[in-house]
């Protein structure tokens, strides 16, 4: 199993597109960094997001702390995508066999 | 790093005499920095120095003198907000000076 | 700059996200240190420079300082025309709402307190990088 990690903006470089291109069924994929503006509700990443989730099968995470930094509140994420903290971030770093971050 | 010393506990200062963790700032620290500069703090030092903590408080920036004179002005009146009573009470800068006492650091934009 | 020079139109163009990067953060020091040479300032804000005046920053979990309440300083410093790309805002699903209410103070008009960001179309944007004498990009 895979996770992929992408911490820039999806305005400003195309890692996260990319990354839910390659991403395969039951990969998850972590929102961390700038990043984490992927995971708000209303962007026109949103569609992209939620395919992802339901066609896919990834597994999307948003690391909170830095989602509540930008002015994010959890009633801001896209339903479906489960935050974490910086624990949570180890867990999916170990339980996964590779990280493939998207920088 | 250099330090003074408050009440027995060392705070740490920059080598300009700024504190460099502001949450470490006590009254006494401000009586201890003014009397390195022989300057004995009145009641109307204290204005001053209360003022900047509450706009750093607010704003996470110490302002800059003409900003810090108006607003002043607006708080306390014209006789105070000028630039003349502030030299007065702090003669090496009301920004740069005060903003020491107030274990702020040094004000954006003064070198 | 000299002394009783002309004044200058100056825009600084704001196109990154805070915390991701240094551009916000320097961006803003400049602003402010530029304030003393009292020149008619504009801060056009486009792209992910529009998250840096999201409403409710809160940097307590990532260790790094919230600078958001600096910009309410602005005011303060006589910068008051802040421009909000709307296209900008639209795309990422916010609105005028979701952003500070920056302010600034009127001093001609019994200090009322004014509000400082206007939201701009394209056209309008275009319009005021156009008169500008500088443009300074973060």
């Amino acid at each position: 199993m895979t996770l992929h990690t992408v911490n820039k903006s999806p305005f400003e470089a195309n890692s996260l597109e990319t990354c839910l291109r390659l991403a395969r069924s039951g990969h998850n994929v972590l929102l961390f960094e700038d990043g984490v503006y992927g995971a708000s509700k209303g962007t026109r990443f949103e569609a992209l997001i939620t395919e992802a989730m339901q066609k896919q099968n990834c597994k999307i995470h948003v690391l909170l702390p830095d989602f509540e930094a930008r002015g994010m509140s959890t009633d801001n994420i896209i339903s479906g995508i489960e935050t974490v903290d910086y624990a949570g971030f180890v867990d999916l770093v170990t339980k996964n066999e590779r990280v493939q971050s998207w920088l | 790093m250099a330090s003074i010393d408050v009440n027995g506990k060392s705070v740490e200062v920059d080598e300009e005499g700024y504190l460099v963790d502001l949450t470490k700032w006590t009254k006494e620290a401000a009586e201890i920095l003014s009397a390195q500069d022989e300057l004995v703090l009145t009641d109307n030092h204290w204005e001053v120095i209360t003022f900047l903590r509450e706009y750093y408080e607010e704003y996470q920036i110490a302002p800059a003198v003409r900003v810090l004179t108006k607003a002043i002005g607006k708080k306390l009146g014209p006789e105070k907000g000028n630039s003349k009573y502030l030299y007065e009470l702090f003669p090496y800068g009301p920004a740069k000076q005060a903003c020491r006492f107030a274990g702020l650091p040094k004000p954006t934009g003064c070198v | 700059m000299e002394e009783g020079g002309a004044t200058k139109k100056f825009l600084y163009v704001n196109r990154r996200a805070p915390y991701g990067s240094i551009y916000a953060l320097e961006s803003l020091e400049v602003v402010l240190i530029g304030a003393a040479f009292e020149q008619d300032v504009s801060l056009a804000f486009i792209d992910d420079g529009v998250y840096q005046l999201k409403k409710g920053q809160s940097t307590d979990g990532i260790g790094m300082k919230n600078f958001s309440p600096t910009y309410n300083a602005l005011g303060d410093y006589d910068i008051n025309k802040i421009y909000v790309d709307k296209d900008s805002l639209e795309e990422r699903g916010l609105t005028l709402d979701d952003l500070m209410n920056l302010t600034w103070e009127d001093e001609t008009d019994n200090y009322a307190e004014k509000p400082s960001i206007s939201l701009v179309n394209s056209e309008e944007l275009a319009a005021l990088m156009e008169q500008q004498d500088v443009v300074l990009s973060f």
